[in-house]
Parts: structure tokens; C-alpha cells; sequence
């Protein structure tokens, strides 16, 4: 009986810190960078708790806060509006699992065929690509497997026999996290012939899964001297620190295209749905994509990332929505 | 030759990191304050939850005492990451407490670490009263003390050893990673902590900065080491 007690008052204590730390949560905001955070802004819908007035929570992929980008929207936006950015990287599959669990306003992912899900699942409204770069394989200078300038199917396919095989000197290391990039790879697996799940994982020590942002698997790749499948921006942005090389960087199956979407406030009625739109408005404004397109171009010598612009971005390989505008 | 970029990285890197810190680099000032506000808050938090239960623990004979001191220490070495996952379910707002928005919080970080450091608390704390000479505690009771007495008068003379179990919580609390990585979110100007950042700024080879953020976890954890040697020398 008495340990019971105990237990049950240990548990009284926990919920009592849990209220305590609720009812402190209110004043509890330090490093909060803009004390003028409701001066200027613009009418939000405060629809109950939804992270307080001004603050827009975004789950966002790791090659967008990896290549330094997101950092300058995020000053950007909160200079123009006040709004209080909070934004946390995860992976795309990770991501999108917040916003489904309604812990985000806004997703910010690349990985079309999982967006189609989550807006499908009534998770996510309001989609609109507004950026893309390209997928590439980068390897080792000297290209032990002779992947260099291959279709990205093959390089796959020559990838997988000689990995097998214990080549000396090949592998491969993969995301593995359900990153967009991670889904990238599984789509060209699929479209070199392979099963995934069944013949490329576990399939031998030449398959290293990472399970860590592009910034850090691009440094495994290198230190192993390992082929890896990059986006890149993110490649760019670590080129000084690599001796990978690009390889394979040619065919529409290697676009990467970036979209943000709004947490769906039908599903999710907590959500600052009013914030999501002004920041998609704002993020997908003429002014916007040209800083994005202008990004990364005094530092690494050319942009990391093309705004896209309709009609363009309605025609294949994009197929997606960019120009029209949202409105709550 | 890669050994020679390898050096001139750390040896740069090093030079870098003092530079940020003597130089009270805003950044590196503001994620160090939010450290040490939020460890502290949670060590606060669980040392008033855990000390008194630790010391019902040990003044209360029942059925299954011993079982309960050794799930206790089982639960010194619970994985931080088992405990993020945990309270990021329950703080989801899709999960029980998700009505409270505490997920991505510091609040939330707050929680998670008090309650990854009750367990230690309470188990160090019985063992601390445990190495306090049984005679006295016989003694306040003949003495006609009531229960509640006597757990003050135990725990007043055994309240060094208590402050090394709190500064020994605190350190478990400011050195973890898993925890506020999961429940915290690692938000820039909000969330961020010295290990979080550490992590995010080793993956983007911004090594300066997660060596000079590295010097000043170690100088905190000195600093408490050198309180804890000279709170046990007394």
C-alpha cells in the first residue's frame, strides 16, 4: 500500500509543477529580441492560446536552417512585422508530423509526394512553392564506382551492384530520418528497380544511414570518402569544409522544391492561422523570392537557392501553385 | 597536409571562441542566461518536490521501501531522450497537457528536466540522510520530536551533503542534451540552450562558435565542481 502513496504523491507533485509552470509560462519569455513586438503589427486572429499574439511557430527542413537562409528571413520578417518567429528544424517527415499534431502554424518541406499527404489528410492548407534548387550526388574526387555524369537511376544502380559486391572504396550514406532529402533518395531507389525497404536497407556495410541533418551526414560522407545525395544549398554551403565533388547533378527527378504550407485551422482550431497567411504572403512576395534568389551569391560565388514565378511553377516539373495570393 | 587544416581548424577555432567570449558576444551571453535560468529553475523546482519525498523515503518504514530506492537509481541513468519523448507527448498539443502550449517552451524545458532529475535527487537524498549517525535520529525521537521534527532537524544537520545532491541535479540538468533538444525545439532567441546550440553549430561547421559555447559548459560545470569540493571539505 504505502509505496503506492508515495507514487501517487509523486505524481501530485509533477502535476502540480506542470500547473505552476503554465500559469508562469505567461511572463516566462526571455530572449525575446523584439520588445516592440505589438507596436506595428498587423491584426492577428487570436484564436485562443495559439502560442500568445505575434507568434508564429514553423517547422521547417534542416538544408533551410543548415545553409543559413532561414536565419535571414527570420530577422527580415521579424524587423518588418514584429511577429515573433519561432522556428525549429526537423526533418520534412518530422515536420510535418508537428503540424499534424497541431505543435506548428506553418511547415516549411520539400518533399512533394509526402505534402500531397498531409493535405490530402486535411492537415495542411494554403500550398505554395516558392523556391527550388537540385538534388546531386557528390562522391569522391577520383569516383571509385564511375558514376560521373550519369543518369541518377543508373548511378543508383552501379551504386547498389559494386556496394553489394564489397567494392573497395564504395558506399553510400544516406539520410535515413525521413528528411525531404531522405524521401528524394527512396523515390530514385524505387525508380532504379529497387525495393527500399526490402533490398537497399540493411542490404550491407556499403549503406550507412546517418540519421542526421545534411549538414552533418555531408560530413560523415566526407570523412568516410563515401557517395551522398545532397541538395544543393546545402553542398554549397559546406563546400569549403568537403573534398566530395559533384557527380551526378542532371534530370528532372533530382528537382528539389521547396513549399510552405499553413496547419489546416479546421484541424487543428489552436493554430495562429491569421499569422500563416500573412507570413505566406509575405514569404512568397515579389521582394522575398528576389532576396532568396540573391542568397548565398557574395559568399559562395551563385545563388543557393531560384525563386520560382508563375506560370512557370504551374507547368512540370513543378505543378504547384506560387503566385496566387492567400487570404484567410 | 590534412592534418595540417585539422590543426589550424582547432587552433583558429579556439582563437575564435575566446575572441566571442571576452568579447561578450550577444549571442553566446544570451544562450548562456537562458542555460542557466532554465537548469536552474528545474533544479529549483525538483529540489523542492524531491528533497522532502527523499527524506519520507528514508524516515518511513514500509513494504517495498528498498525496491523503491533501487527503481530510483535505475532511474538515475534514465536516458534524457526517453524522458524528451515522454514529456513531448504529454506536452503535444495533440497529447494530454497539450492545452497548456507549453511544447517549445522554455517552461516546457523546465519540466522536463525537473523531471529528469527528481529521480536523482530523491535517490542521492536518501542516501545522504542515510550516512547521518542513525544515533541522533534516535535521539531527536526520544527526545519527543514529532515526525515532521525530526525530518527538519535530520535534514538541517545533514545540509551539506544535501546541497552536493542539488548541485549534482543541476549539473545533470545544464549538461543534457536530449531533453531540451526534443521539448525545447532548439528555437533561435527562444529555446536554444548551450548544448542544443553546440549540436546545431557543429552540424553546420561553425566550429568557433560550439567550442566557445563548449568552454563555458565545461567553466560551469567546473565552478560547481569546485562548490561541491569545498561544500564536502566542510
Amino acid at each position: 500500500m504505502k509505496p503506492k502513496i508515495m507514487l501517487l504523491m509523486a505524481g501530485i507533485a509533477v502535476l502540480a509543477v506542470i500547473a505552476a509552470m503554465s500559469a508562469g509560462c505567461t511572463e516566462v519569455t526571455p530572449g525575446n529580441e523584439t520588445p516592440n513586438a505589438t507596436a506595428n503589427q498587423t491584426p492577428t486572429g487570436t484564436t485562443g492560446a495559439a502560442g500568445g499574439d505575434g507568434v508564429l511557430r514553423i517547422a521547417t527542413t534542416t538544408s533551410l536552417e543548415n545553409t543559413g537562409l532561414l536565419a535571414e528571413l527570420e530577422v527580415m520578417y521579424e524587423n518588418t512585422t514584429g511577429v515573433d518567429l519561432q522556428i525549429t528544424a526537423q526533418g520534412t517527415g518530422q515536420a510535418l508530423e508537428l503540424g499534424q499534431r497541431c505543435d506548428v502554424d506553418v511547415v516549411l518541406v520539400h518533399a512533394p509526394p509526402l505534402e500531397e499527404e498531409f493535405i490530402d489528410g486535411g492537415y495542411g492548407t494554403d500550398h505554395r512553392c516558392f523556391a527550388y534548387n537540385y538534388f546531386i550526388i557528390v562522391g569522391p574526387e577520383d569516383d571509385p564506382a564511375g558514376i560521373r555524369g550519369a543518369q541518377p537511376e543508373e548511378a543508383f544502380q552501379t551504386l547498389y551492384q559494386l556496394g553489394t559486391n564489397n567494392t573497395e572504396g564504395v558506399a553510400f550514406v544516406s539520410r535515413g530520418d525521413n528528411s525531404g532529402t531522405h524521401s528524394k533518395e527512396q523515390e530514385i531507389w524505387e525508380a532504379a528497380g529497387y525495393n527500399y525497404t526490402e533490398e537497399i536497407q540493411n542490404s550491407g556495410a556499403w549503406y550507412i544511414e546517418s540519421g542526421r541533418s545534411m549538414g552533418e551526414t555531408l560530413a560523415l560522407a566526407n570523412e568516410e570518402q563515401a557517395y551522398v545525395l545532397t541538395d544543393e544549398g546545402t553542398y554549397l554551403s559546406f563546400r569549403q569544409d568537403l573534398e566530395l565533388v559533384p557527380l551526378v547533378e542532371q534530370g528532372d527527378e533530382l528537382l528539389n522544391r521547396y513549399s510552405v504550407m499553413a496547419v489546416n485551422p479546421e484541424t487543428c482550431p489552436n493554430a495562429n492561422y491569421a499569422e500563416a497567411v500573412n507570413f505566406t504572403s509575405w514569404l512568397t512576395s515579389e521582394e522575398t523570392k528576389q532576396f532568396i534568389g540573391e542568397f548565398g551569391v557574395e559568399e559562395f560565388g551563385q545563388p543557393l537557392f531560384t525563386p520560382l514565378y508563375a506560370p512557370q511553377c504551374t507547368e512540370p516539373p513543378f505543378n504547384c501553385t506560387c503566385a496566387e495570393n492567400v487570404t484567410a | 597536409m590534412v592534418d595540417g587544416i585539422m590543426d589550424s581548424t582547432i587552433v583558429q577555432g579556439f582563437i575564435q571562441a575566446i575572441e566571442l567570449i571576452v568579447t561578450g558576444n550577444p549571442e553566446v551571453v544570451e544562450i548562456t542566461i537562458r542555460s542557466l535560468y532554465i537548469s536552474l529553475s528545474a533544479t529549483l523546482i525538483a529540489g523542492l518536490i524531491a528533497l522532502p519525498l527523499g527524506a519520507l523515503i528514508y524516515f518511513k518504514e514500509f513494504r517495498g521501501k528498498q525496491a523503491l530506492v533501487n527503481i530510483l537509481q535505475t532511474l538515475f541513468a534514465m536516458p534524457t531522450v526517453i524522458i524528451g519523448l515522454f514529456v513531448f507527448l504529454m506536452l503535444s498539443r495533440s497529447g494530454p497537457f497539450g492545452f497548456l502550449d507549453l511544447l517549445f517552451t522554455p517552461g516546457g524545458m523546465v519540466i522536463a528536466q525537473t523531471i529528469l532529475i527528481i529521480p536523482l535527487i530523491m535517490g542521492l537524498t536518501v542516501s545522504a540522510l542515510s550516512s547521518i549517525d542513525r544515533e541522533m535520529r534516535y535521539t531527536i525521537i526520544s527526545l519527543g520530536a514529532s515526525s515532521l521534527q525530526s525530518i527538519v532537524t535530520v535534514i538541517k544537520e545533514s545540509r551539506f551533503a544535501i546541497m552536493s545532491v542539488i548541485l549534482l541535479g543541476f549539473g545533470r540538468a545544464i549538461s543534457e542534451v536530449g531533453t531540451v533538444m526534443i521539448v525545447g525545439g532548439n528555437i533561435r532567441g527562444f529555446t536554444r540552450v548551450l548544448t542544443t546550440a553546440i549540436a546545431l553549430n557543429t552540424s553546420m561547421g561553425n566550429f568557433p562558435f560550439s567550442i566557445a559555447l563548449g568552454i563555458i559548459l565545461l567553466t560551469v560545470a567546473l565552478g560547481v565542481n569546485i562548490v561541491l569540493s569545498v561544500v564536502q571539505r566542510r
